[in-house]
């Protein structure tokens, strides 16, 4: 499949790229372009992207931001308005363990906020926090679709589900 | 959690229990890949669109539109290039069907792309599986390499001359992805807005070309339709409902899970009582939201001795509609403000900021029902909440508008007392915040 990059024509004046730009490792940039091929227009691929640096980088640092617009040929601004837009993305570091409690109906009617509250009180944070070793940080998120099994929480990618006090404490400890 | 299916043979549910079902030698062992030899050997994508429209299969994502007619809108001389993209971005609340598809029987819904695709013309074609499903991506993306590997996908498929590629491809957390056109505007690498509608995505979609999307379980129902014929698939069901439909089943019953019905299974109640094991911990049964987070709360009289029958006009009938098929219970100790409150906060999280009615609608919808929960509520809140719906419902860009209207009003039309409690049983009997805006 061709690259054609979107050719986007702007009337403002060219956004300066920061010094730095971040380098990924040739494992990675293979990766990347795996992602690249999948798509007839570059830009398709802004997301898996970005997950990926925000994989090797721990959040869409400025470097990684820069790496991204000058990957996809587009402008800083571009990086930005999409970063902003999807929860998932993270524009600030959050923690080695990303504690994500569902909060929607289905998990509320079965005790969610007995499972948020248990988080904080474990890990002395409150929510939307970090701990201080960076090891931890605790968010509650809409429906991550573990209705059947609920409460549950997602830490970074893995789902735990059909939570209790003791399965938290059992988790929680083993990560700490 | 209970997988199976009631008052019918599992068609779309039938391998997820096999073990190793998400191998393909274990999938073509129990009739995989069948169907699209039995298309490519024998039927023009005429055929199979007209299979399509026989079956009376509706789409099961929450609109429920006709999947043949809904394909039957591509135009057939365009020369732009042509895609079927498969929504896999589940997450209305309470929805949590797709998932189980995709984690035991990927290739289902391969071979229901591939069949799409042929159908329609399609040589590229994606999966949009929202990101939390990260391990949904993984298992796809190792299944779709086992069927490349067997010249089930790719160059010249089982030695026909149809060709067709699938990708996986990741949403990044956010419900409006989950409508047909935000999902394009974020497959092309943009915020997940909504476009405007006409042109519909099979005349002008992915890449402005013409673009099928259809939902998980709409897809991965296309290879039985081929196999059985789409009369005797709709056959399973209703006349105007086809075939067999997935309910996924939470809140406070004793057996939650995912449940496979025929169109049409008469009793909501027997459904509640005996299949799902009846409501948890002997309490009884207050509300039911029968199909997502977006569709009417049902009271306990509309479905006890009222035979609601499951299917889109017998729900529809009975005061609510099928959705996404997310089935939410609620026992006696439920506050249904509390819980409208709950979707409420969903909906301004989730509204994309595209449009007025939407963005600052559910804005002033959260901000009321909090002063409401801070002992703030007045006797006019009720109207003022139905007021804000009204200015919301039918003038947003898109269905999300609607989704956050209609929970609150039927909310508060069907449980008054639920919310006149907050209303007047305040600490000082009057709103502790005169004067204030809200």
């Amino acid at each position: 499949m061709s690259q054609q990059p979107i050719n986007i024509q702007r009337l403002s004046q060219p956004v300066q790229m920061p010094d730095e730009i971040a380098t990924f490792s040739p494992k990675v940039e293979a990766e990347i372009d795996r992602h690249l091929a999948k798509y007839p227009v570059m830009r398709s691929a802004i997301l898996p992207l970005m997950f990926i640096v925000q994989r090797e980088r721990g959040y869409l640092d400025p470097p990684g931001v820069s790496y991204l617009a000058k990957r996809l040929n587009l402008r800083i601004t571009d990086i930005w308005e999409v970063a902003t837009f999807y929860s998932m993305l993270h524009l600030k570091p959050i923690g080695k363990y990303h504690i994500q409690v569902c909060k929607t109906l289905s998990c509320k009617l079965l005790g969610s906020d007995k499972i948020t509250q248990l988080c904080v009180k474990k890990l002395g944070i409150k929510v939307g926090e970090m701990t201080a070793d960076g090891r931890f940080s605790l968010s509650e998120v809409e429906c991550l679709g573990s209705c059947g099994t609920a409460p549950m929480f997602q830490i970074n990618f893995d789902y735990h589900e059909n939570l209790t006090a003791e399965k938290v404490d059992q988790i929680l400890e083993s990560l700490a | 959690m209970f997988i199976g299916a009631i008052g019918c043979e599992p068609l779309q549910l039938r391998r997820v229990h096999l073990e190793n079902s998400r191998w393909l030698d274990v999938y073509r062992r129990n009739g995989g890949y069948e169907a699209i030899k039995k298309v490519l050997d024998t039927m023009s994508p005429d055929d199979v669109i007209n299979e399509m429209k026989k079956s009376a299969l509706r789409g099961r994502g929450g609109a429920g539109f006709p999947t043949g007619m809904k394909w039957s809108f591509v135009p057939k001389d365009s020369p732009k290039a042509k895609y079927v993209v498969c929504n896999a971005d589940e997450s209305e609340p309470g929805t949590f069907k797709d998932r189980y598809l995709m984690e035991r029987d990927p290739h289902m819904l391969i071979e229901g792309i591939l069949i799409a695709a042929y159908a329609l013309g399609a040589k590229t074609n994606y999966i949009y599986t929202r990101g939390e499903y990260k391990y949904l991506i993984d298992i796809m993306d190792v299944a779709l390499d086992e069927a490349r590997a067997a010249g089930l996908l790719g160059n010249k498929i089982l030695g026909s001359d149809f060709s067709c590629e699938i990708y996986t491809h990741t949403g990044a957390g956010a419900y409006i992805c989950g409508e047909e056109t935000a999902l394009l505007s974020s497959l092309e690498g943009m915020r997940g807005h909504p476009r405007m509608k006409p042109p519909f995505p099979a005349i002008s979609g992915l890449y402005a070309s013409p673009t099928v999307v259809n939902n998980v379980e709409t897809l991965t129902a296309v290879p039985d339709i081929i196999k059985m014929g789409g009369e005797a698939y709709q056959k399973l069901g209703t006349e105007k409902s086809g075939g067999t439909k997935l309910w996924a089943v939470s809140g406070h019953v004793n057996q939650p899970g995912v449940y496979e019905l025929p169109m049409g299974y008469d009793d909501m109640e027997k459904f509640i009582m005996e299949d799902c094991g009846g409501i948890a911990n002997g309490k009884q049964l207050k509300a039911v939201i029968p199909g997502g987070s977006s569709v009417y709360i049902m009271r306990a009289d509309q479905i006890i001795g009222k035979d609601v029958r499951m299917d889109y006009e017998g729900l529809v009938a009975g005061g609510s509609m099928v959705g996404s098929g997310g089935f939410i219970v609620m026992d006696e100790t439920v506050d249904i403000f509390e819980s409208t409150k709950n979707l409420t906060e969903f909906y301004k999280h989730e509204s994309c900021g595209w449009c007025t009615p939407c963005r600052e609608g559910t804005d002033w919808l959260v901000k009321i029902f909090k002063r409401i929960e801070n002992g703030g509520g007045r006797p006019e809140d009720a109207q003022l909440l139905l007021d804000i719906c009204d200015n919301i419902e039918g003038k947003s860009f898109c269905p999300l508008g609607d989704a956050a209207a209609w929970p609150i009003q039927s909310a508060v039309k069907r449980f008054p007392e639920d919310f006149e409690k907050h209303l007047v049983n305040n600490s000082r009997g009057e709103s502790k915040h005169k004067g204030e805006l809200l």
